[in-house]
């Protein structure tokens, strides 16, 4: 009988060039679920997902999947893993010099022996579920950026992947793209029965769609909870993100002397 | 003092460790491309369209270099052959100096300039983009997906091309040879024929061509794939492609040249 949850990240730490990047980190993402992982530009949240997907080693620790230690497979190993698994990049990242239908066939025609007319019938079934049927031959140059977006969640799922990540899928997008975005990602997740994680800094968009969230400081899970408890969370960080307070924790100034100092120094250099 | 000159010794200490290190990186990415390189040699279309985007888009400047190339030695060896009385070994000057020399070298210039580049900003966009990444999240390898097929079709196209330059060169050669200067068009040709040595001339010319094809397909997909995910990573990227490998053609050129002309 397979586990619970799908993905279980036990004690995971990561270090780049000496500096942690990742400390201490513990989700659990279970089966049918879409979590969240949120916090600011450069915490360690696509860090996480790239340790997930196998792209990174762990300094220590271990991210498990379906009951498998992820960096302890082989190449064959990992690579029979990622087929079962979808990925949303930041901004698509469709190949440019394929078409739509081509971007979205281009698994299919990896990883199996189907004949070119059931693609042709699994790809237009991928689009529709988008809303894009009738983009089937443009190319990626010829896409908005939610058409984009909305291209490359087809492209994720082509394979009825087990576990779906998204790296920011609202970054950049309209108010109408950002809802449709949202309400694809719920959905697909239901109709697949998959897993879902969507790291993301959209807080509004994301507390509508998710079961749980973790919160990411500074590489460190600082709060988790269901969206009701991030949004009535006494954490200052926590709230400083989600009511999108200009000071606080994070604070508005980087770094520097005090403001009076440097003034004065540039006033006594000029005599 | 001392610490100035601490400093430019441990500067350029690291400077050459940082080149030992990057050439043995880009030899076990040399590696990879020949264990990756079934994909590349078992689903042929991936090859053949990398061989009509970096051979058969080259082929205008090819051709059209090949054919002022071989006009201006028909010119240039006229004017030195007849201070000799012997114009008539102009067909052999034009074609040694094309299927030994000019062929090989300045069609493996042209071929990094217009392919070679070519092949690393796509790769460094790709990898600026994360189409690389996204390949390899859908357990594709981007390495023998991306990087062989255009790896070989550079290999495939380049003596091909060379093969072509000196074809033209020969024709243009001609043109002012025969039909501008009036050289006799008999002793052109039949020269030719008579002093070209298949096996010498010919054969070293493709060797050194397919050498020079693997010189630059290689530099091309490395600088590519090791660019900084930037739009100024991969414009120093591009570069580096047409600076490395026009030194490394030419310095190839020579070592080859040694070996293999220097005999009887």
């Amino acid at each position: 009988m397979p586990p619970d949850n799908l993905v279980e990240i036990r004690d995971l730490n990561f270090t780049y060039d000496n500096r942690p990047i990742l400390t201490g980190i513990n989700m659990t993402i279970p089966r049918g679920k879409v979590v969240a992982v949120m916090g600011s530009s450069g915490c360690g949240k696509t860090t996480t997902l790239r340790l997930i997907g196998g792209q990174l080693k762990p300094t220590s620790g271990e991210v498990k999947i379906n009951g498998q230690v992820v960096h302890q497979l082989d190449a064959d190993g990992l690579y029979g893993l990622r087929r079962r698994m979808g990925m949303l990049f930041q901004f698509g990242a469709l190949f440019t010099d394929m078409s739509v239908f081509d971007n979205i066939a281009f698994q299919m025609r990896e990883h199996t022996d189907l004949p070119e007319t059931v693609i042709r019938d699994l790809v237009l079934m991928k689009l529709n579920a988008v809303g894009l049927r009738g983009a089937h031959d443009l190319m990626p140059a010829e896409l908005s950026g939610g058409m984009a977006r909305r291209v490359a969640l087809a492209r994720a799922v082509a394979l009825d992947p087990m576990l779906i990540m998204y790296d920011e899928p609202f970054a950049g997008l309209d108010p109408i793209s950002l809802a449709i975005i949202g309400d694809l990602i719920r959905k697909l997740n239901d109709a697949l029965g998959a897993s879902s994680i969507v790291v993301t800094h959209d807080v509004q968009e994301s507390l509508k769609i998710v079961d749980y969230v973790y919160f990411v400081s500074a590489g460190k899970i600082v709060a988790e909870g269901s969206a009701e408890d991030i949004k009535d969370s006494k954490v200052p960080y926590v709230h400083q993100f989600v009511w999108g307070e200009a000071d606080g924790p994070v604070p508005f100034h980087y770094p520097s002397r005090p403001y009076g100092e440097q003034l004065m120094e540039r006033a006594a250099r000029h005599g | 003092m001392d610490n100035g000159l601490t400093r430019s010794l441990r500067g350029l200490g690291q400077r050459v460790t940082s080149r030992i290190w990057r050439l043995g990186y880009a030899s076990r990415f040399f590696l990879a491309i020949l264990l990756g390189s079934g994909t590349a040699l078992r689903r042929m279309h991936l090859t053949i369209r990398e061989i009509y985007f970096t051979g058969v888009l080259s082929l205008i400047i090819i051709l059209v270099s090949g054919l002022f190339v071989g006009m201006v030695l028909g010119l240039q060896g006229y004017d030195t052959l007849q201070r000799y009385g012997s114009t008539e070994a102009l067909g052999v000057l034009v074609s040694l100096s094309l299927v030994r020399e000019l062929g090989p070298v300045v069609a493996a210039l042209l071929f990094a300039s217009r392919a070679g580049s070519a092949i690393t900003a796509e790769i460094g966009m790709m990898k600026a983009t994360e189409q690389l990444s996204a390949m390899e999240m859908m357990a594709v390898d981007p390495i023998a997906r991306v990087v062989a097929p255009r790896f070989w079709g550079g290999v495939i196209s380049m003596p091909l091309l060379a093969a072509l330059f000196s074809a033209m060169g020969i024709f243009g050669g001609y043109l002012v040879g025969v039909q501008l200067i009036g050289v006799d068009e008999g002793s052109f040709w039949s020269q030719m024929q008579a002093s070209v040595d298949f096996r010498e001339d010919i054969l070293n010319g493709v060797i050194k061509s397919f050498v020079f094809g693997i010189i630059v397909s290689w530099v091309a997909v490395f600088e590519g794939y090791d660019a900084e995910p930037t739009a100024e990573g991969v414009s120093g990227a591009t570069t580096r492609t047409v600076v490395t490998s026009s030194l490394a053609i030419l310095a190839a050129d020579f070592i080859l040249t040694a070996f293999m002309f220097t005999g009887t």
